[in-house]
């Protein structure tokens, strides 16, 4: 077996089966994730730096509505923390070999990110403006539904990791679990894009 | 043609991958087959491209709207700019040569994430269909590149949308892209390569990957506000419902300047590649060569708005922008004087390669001397929108990376296919392109400073002449296409055989078999600490001690 036929195979697959050709190297499938997100930032600080912008040189015009409240915002970034914090446990239960404690802990970092989906849902539908009311309020809907794309992305990652996690035939294991690493720097990065988001639409 | 593997061996490789020729139409994760994928998948964009160009020409070879209707043109401009940029260059000085070198350069198998370079090529072919397809089915785009608010908003919606789209699945494809050539570089260097070791071309494509990555999710992000205003009806860049067009046009330049330096990075990179070979001497000040496209990747991240001095921007960002320029020009300055060193005193050999790589060097100093004078504002003012501008990028564009990709061709062909291609219609090719492409731009320099305004059908019958010289030189340029196609396929057929290394090259490309073997080399990768080790006579040359040819015959 040549080497290029077992990276094509599985570029992940550090096993070595060849008697020539094949260098070992390094995982570096994270590295590529970072670089992506990297990538990822970049759309939300063009979303944000076009609102700033907006914010600073295009006043409403007179009655445009544009008004946000605070507590069910101050909720989701208090859900987001959490589930940030759920996951972590999740991949430290899943270093020592935990399976079960593992999926316990995803799946309760998926109940939150899909409580934060419905409690966005629930503010999307009482707030006082539509999308295509005034400037502002298009800025707002872009950014944080481009956000929720994120976190609903986030959220079917955690539920696929939970299915691949299950103790019988699942591929998560102690010593390989990149899936759920890969997920749980995804969710990380989501998370802090949500509180840049939150300080920038709510705060400011 | 020399085959690659041993008998024995091939024997052992399961079929995975489709073999022969098949492989160029699959989803092979070979990175030399993607290269070429990416490579002749350019070009026949190229020539779509060119076709429009000539329908440009053509109309404009009279001063009024005669050969096709004003809407026409514009579609036709637009899709000749997107074609041009997004299908042509973008993806063959990227994808195309870097896919085929790169893992070379560092010593590896093949690209860090082989499947999603697959995948990055593969949006290409549908992304340009699917573009070229809507001239047909709805009207293709009016806006040009830019796609500026309103006119992309007030322009027939179906064209732009698909425009969008397109140009979202091809920006995709550059970030994949981008993304695997970070990883490559800096993570798959075989074990004993420093970084101050690589090849020029793998800086080149460090700098604009990282180009790609930082500045064209922005361009997603405004595309996909853009279709919002057309689609849903919001107002971020419509005026009308309080929006503002010049956010998009900072959101827009925050990729499209960095783009430029996406289409000629990797041209500088190959070109130092190119003249070292052909001059025999070393790559003259490779630390200040590696300085410089760093410089050029943080200095070009912050000089956008030098295309917007007529957008009402304020004193101090036009004194800013007008600097930062300034600045940008003195590694790129740097870069042009190390390759007049690098040539200078060596035992030229005047082939096509070093040809239009000399051409490069002429048209790019040109195009970098009306690219300095255009960021200063009392002179951008003067000539914005005009012809200047025009023949100013396609300087940049065409005598730069274009040449550099025919440069490009005529050196890597014979590891491409193990055949040499034939000098003197490559020569005829060369002078050919020159004459035509100075003909054709040369002349639009003086339209612009006298004020005939760019992206119009109808022109005032003072500039008739210099319109139609230009048209000449326009013909001349479809016509130097003539002779390169024959030559590439009368040479994959029956052209002379390369052998391994025809060019007696010392970069690690050539340290193999030509075409190469699936995996690059039988055996261990070389260490090639000395790229550029040339300057000394050929027959004291080492090849063998640097090829690893002597792992290669006792059959490891």
């Amino acid at each position: 077996m040549t080497s290029t036929i077992s990276q094509a195979s599985d570029e992940a697959s550090s096993e070595v089966s060849s008697d020539h050709g094949h260098e070992e190297h390094g995982d570096f499938r994270m590295f590529g994730l970072a670089t992506f997100l990297v990538a990822d930032a970049m759309t939300f600080a063009g979303f944000f730096a076009a609102y700033l912008t907006f914010k600073a040189v295009n006043p409403l015009p007179e009655g445009a509505i544009f008004e946000l409240e605070l507590p069910l915002p101050i909720l989701n970034t208090v859900l987001l923390l959490v589930s940030s914090a759920t996951f972590h446990k999740a991949g430290q239960a899943i270093r020592q070999g935990d399976n079960g404690r593992c999926r316990r802990w995803l799946l309760i970092s998926a109940g939150l990110g899909i409580a934060f989906l419905a409690s966005q849902m629930v503010e999307y539908f009482t707030l006082p403006f539509g999308l295509a009311d005034n400037l502002y309020a298009s800025t707002f809907y872009a950014a944080t539904g481009f956000h929720g794309l994120h976190v609903t992305l986030g959220a079917l990652m955690i539920l696929i990791v939970w299915w691949q996690a299950r103790p019988e035939g699942g591929r998560i294991t102690a010593e390989d679990h990149f899936p759920l690493e890969a997920a749980e720097l995804y969710w990380h990065f989501v998370d802090g894009i949500w509180v840049v988001l939150f300080v920038i639409l709510y705060l400011l | 043609m020399t085959v690659a593997t041993p008998p024995e061996i091939q024997s052992a490789v399961p079929r995975l991958q489709p073999s022969g020729w098949i492989r160029y139409f699959s989803f092979s994760v070979d990175h030399k087959v993607i290269g070429l994928q990416y490579l002749v998948c350019g070009f026949a964009f190229y020539l779509v491209g060119g076709a429009l160009a000539g329908a440009i020409r053509t109309e404009l070879a009279s001063p009024v709207s005669d050969f096709m209707a004003r809407d026409v043109y514009n579609q036709v401009l637009t899709l000749h700019g997107t074609v041009m940029i997004f299908l042509w260059i973008v993806p063959v000085v990227n994808g195309a040569f870097g896919n085929y070198l790169i893992p070379f350069y560092v010593g590896a198998r093949d690209m860090a994430f082989p499947r999603l370079n697959a995948v990055a090529f593969w949006l290409i072919p549908p992304a340009g269909l699917m573009l070229i397809s809507s001239y047909f089915l709805t009207g293709a785009a009016q806006s040009g590149w830019t796609a500026y608010p309103p006119l992309s908003i007030t322009t027939p919606a179906a064209g732009q949308v698909i425009w969008i789209l397109s140009v979202l699945l091809l920006g995709g494809s550059s970030i994949f892209g981008g993304i695997n050539f970070i990883a490559t570089i800096l993570k798959l260097r075989r074990p004993g390569l420093k970084l101050m070791q690589l090849p020029m071309y793998c800086w080149a494509m460090l700098g604009t990957s990282i180009l790609v990555v930082l500045s064209t999710p922005v361009l997603a992000g405004t595309l996909v506000l853009l279709s919002f205003d057309i689609v849903a009806h919001t107002g971020f860049f419509n005026p009308g419902l309080g929006g503002n067009v010049v956010v998009y046009q900072h959101l827009f330049w925050f990729y499209s300047h960095p783009a430029v330096y996406i289409m000629v990075l990797p041209a500088f990179g190959l070109v130092s590649e190119i003249l070292p070979v052909h001059a025999r001497k070393p790559l003259f000040g490779y630390v200040t060569m590696v300085y410089s496209i760093m410089a050029i990747v943080g200095l070009g991240l912050i000089v956008w708005a030098h295309h917007m001095f007529t957008s009402g921007t304020p004193p101090w960002m036009r004194l800013f922008f007008t600097i930062a320029t300034a600045f940008i020009a003195v590694p790129t300055g740097i870069k042009f004087f190390n390759w007049l060193a690098t040539i200078w005193g060596g035992r030229i050999n005047l082939n096509s390669a070093m040809l239009f790589s000399c051409g490069f060097i002429v048209n790019f100093v040109l195009g970098g001397i009306t690219g300095v004078a255009l960021a200063q504002v009392p002179f951008d003012i003067h000539v914005h929108d005009t012809y200047f501008v025009v023949a100013h990028f396609h300087y940049i564009v065409f005598g730069g990376s274009v040449f550099v990709v025919f440069a490009s061709v005529y050196h890597w062909y014979p590891k491409f296919t193990g055949r040499m291609l034939h000098e003197g219609l490559g020569r005829l090719h060369c002078a050919l392109t020159f004459i035509g492409f100075n003909l054709c731009f040369g002349p639009q320099h003086w339209l612009g400073l006298n004020g005939m305004p760019r992206r119009v059908a109808e022109y005032d019958p003072q500039f008739t002449l210099i319109n139609q010289i230009s048209s000449v030189g326009a013909l001349l340029m479809a016509v130097s296409t003539l002779p390169f196609l024959w030559n590439v396929v009368q040479s994959a057929i029956s052209g002379p055989l390369a052998g391994d290394n025809p060019w007696n090259a010392l970069t690690p490309e050539w340290l193999t078999t030509s075409p190469p073997p699936v995996e690059n080399w039988v055996g261990e990768a070389p260490l090639v600490e000395e790229p550029y080790g040339y300057g000394v006579p050929i027959d004291q040359l080492d090849l063998a001690a640097t090829s690893g040819r002597d792992l290669w015959s006792s059959g490891k």
